[in-house]
């Protein structure tokens, strides 16, 4: 009896956590397909459904032109973190030299570091090479390692023996053959899990566009575009919701196709090593 | 064979070595001395010895407010967020059946992107027609201003870092599945309560994650601002971050915090002298984080190595 009773009050906890976790996606998708007059009533439910508000932000903001910049950053952001991580995490987790040491201890400085304290210089080195503007000072530091994803690369690599890597060294094989033919296909988890991070943070990144892109509109990615819609259309509440709605669904749904490498590379973040 | 390995590894971690320099110790020496600096970007910058700090310890008008705040953020957020996940991890663990389902609703919403997560929020928590109010009202409770209102914005706030805090749900389930389980079966055999076995098995056995988790949370509320500024300009109603008319850190300077007053000084007033001290003071105080952080034996030391 003591057992179901402690069925039941779990599951309520859980079903009160999850409905309380659901309902905020569930009100933003209602709002989005309200008529105009509708949103902003105590009138939840839709009266009409007008899901052509999802094809009218496209007309009214530059929706598709954020779009495709947000999409570009993101996957550069991708290729460029993956292709620099490798070698780098590699070389921390697999030779035991002085100064790979210091090395790893940097890195988690670096990971720490809040952008902040670097954000003033950096935008002036931006500036003296004219690059501001562009998306190139967001992901050009990316291809020279970051540090975050040096840092889950290494942790995961030193979880893979090392047994193959020599196999193949007696064979003959050089350092790079050994890095992309034997350890790189063991790695695949945790590059899945390193390369989806950083396709929603640049998705997500709001301070970096803001810093190096507030001034040409035409370069503006979804974050900082969306935060502006909202001012354009402060009443529009619907129109707003709408566009968050497309802000937010690809990401939903490549968890969904992702999802076990994702929850795999969340995990991998808090777990020693 | 050693040292075409030496070498291979140097090659490896060439390109880090430029990022480091580049990126990383340069711009952290130049945040330093443009913090003695006076520099709008059209001069060169010129030396003011201590002035900035002079200004910004006695003078400056909102630094007490964003200190204040950005402390909030780190005493109340951040526990918050941990106990909060703790919880629903611990509730996760408990589940016989449908487990998988909800840790996917629970990690659900921290996929929101921070300003769509933020901007929706404002509305659900919009005080007159918002759901969360008419839910409130349902129980006959008057709902609070929310965003609208100075002592009603951070803890608003909260709750949004609350809803998005799957990934730390996430993190701590697995550390309490890896408690073993020989641990507890050993305790109910002493005849321990389940708060005694919490307390003495569960706790100890994932405070190295628990630590990782606060300190890493401190951090993140050090650097708090995409959330504060969406929050603070949509409540408002301003197409600016800071409409001049206003305090910055709308309503009423409640959501100003450090990383918020430096972006105002630096670049929105191009005071880069000035907001590079106020770098500096971000620095000081993530460092200090930083070092309870790797001198614990327990915590990131045993995470790391």
């Amino acid at each position: 009896m003591n057992a179901k009773l402690h069925w039941v009050a779990t599951h309520c906890v859980a079903i009160a956590i999850a409905a309380a976790f659901i309902m905020p996606l569930i009100f933003i998708g209602l709002t989005a397909v309200m008529p105009d007059e509708q949103a902003l009533t105590p009138d939840l439910w839709p009266k009409s459904w007008e899901w052509g508000n999802l094809a009218t932000v496209f007309r009214t903001a530059p929706l598709s032109r954020w779009l495709l910049n947000t999409v570009i950053y993101a996957v550069l952001a991708t290729i460029f973190t993956l292709v620099s991580a490798v070698p780098t995490a590699y070389a921390l987790a697999r030779y035991k030299l002085r100064g790979t040491n210091i090395a790893f201890l940097l890195v988690v400085a670096m990971m720490l570091l809040p952008p902040q304290v670097l954000v003033v210089p950096m935008y002036l080195i931006w500036a003296s090479l004219g690059l501001t503007g562009s998306i190139w000072p967001l992901v050009i530091p990316l291809l020279l390692g970051d540090a975050f994803s040096i840092f889950l690369l290494r942790q995961f690599l030193l979880t893979i023996p090392e047994d193959y890597a020599d196999a193949a060294r007696i064979d003959g094989c050089g350092e790079l053959r050994v890095l992309l033919r034997v350890v790189l296909p063991m790695m695949k988890p945790a590059l899945a899990a390193v390369g989806l991070f950083t396709f929603f943070y640049a998705w997500n990144d709001y301070y970096g566009p803001l810093i190096y892109l507030s001034e040409m509109p035409d370069q503006w990615t979804l974050s900082i575009g969306l935060a502006s819609f909202k001012s354009v259309h402060s009443v529009q509440w619907n129109l707003t919701m709408a566009a968050t709605v497309i802000v937010m669904a690809p990401l939903i749904i490549l968890f969904f196709f992702a999802q076990k490498a994702f929850i795999e590379g969340v995990t991998l973040t808090g777990v020693k090593g | 064979m050693l040292r075409r390995r030496r070498i291979a590894a140097l090659l490896f971690l060439t390109p880090w070595l430029i990022g480091v320099t580049v990126f990383f110790l340069y711009p952290l020496g130049m945040t330093v001395y443009l913090s003695f600096t006076r520099y709008s970007m059209l001069d060169q910058p010129e030396l003011v010895g201590f002035r900035n700090y002079e200004y910004l310890f006695t003078k400056d008008p909102y630094l007490l407010q964003a200190i204040r705040n950005t402390g909030w953020f780190i005493a109340i957020m951040v526990p918050a967020q941990v106990l909060f996940a703790l919880g629903a991890a611990q509730v996760l663990t408990k589940l016989k059946s449908g487990a998988g389902f909800f840790r996917t609703l629970f990690y659900l919403p921290s996929l929101a992107p921070p300003v769509a997560a933020t901007i929706a929020f404002v509305f659900l928590f919009n005080p007159a027609t918002g759901p969360v109010n008419q839910a409130l009202g349902f129980f006959g409770i008057k709902g609070p201003l929310w965003f609208t209102d100075p002592a009603w914005a951070k803890p608003g706030l909260v709750l949004l870092a609350l809803w998005g805090s799957g990934n730390l749900i996430i993190i701590l389930l697995a550390a309490l599945l890896d408690v073993p389980k020989e641990l507890y079966e050993a305790a109910a055999l002493d005849g321990a309560s389940g708060t005694q076995s919490f307390r003495h098995v569960t706790l100890p056995s994932i405070s190295p994650v628990l630590l990782f988790a606060v300190v890493t949370g401190m951090i993140g509320a050090i650097q708090y601002f995409t959330q504060a500024v969406v929050a603070g300009s949509v409540a408002s109603g301003s197409a600016d971050i800071t409409p001049s008319a206003q305090l910055p850190g709308p309503p009423e300077g409640s959501t100003l915090t450090l990383p918020y007053w430096l972006f105002v000084q630096g670049f929105q007033r191009y005071n880069m002298g000035y907001a590079s001290a106020l770098a500096v003071v971000i620095f000081v105080i993530s460092l200090a984080f930083t070092v309870v952080l790797l001198r614990r034996k327990s915590g990131f030391a045993q995470v790391t190595s």
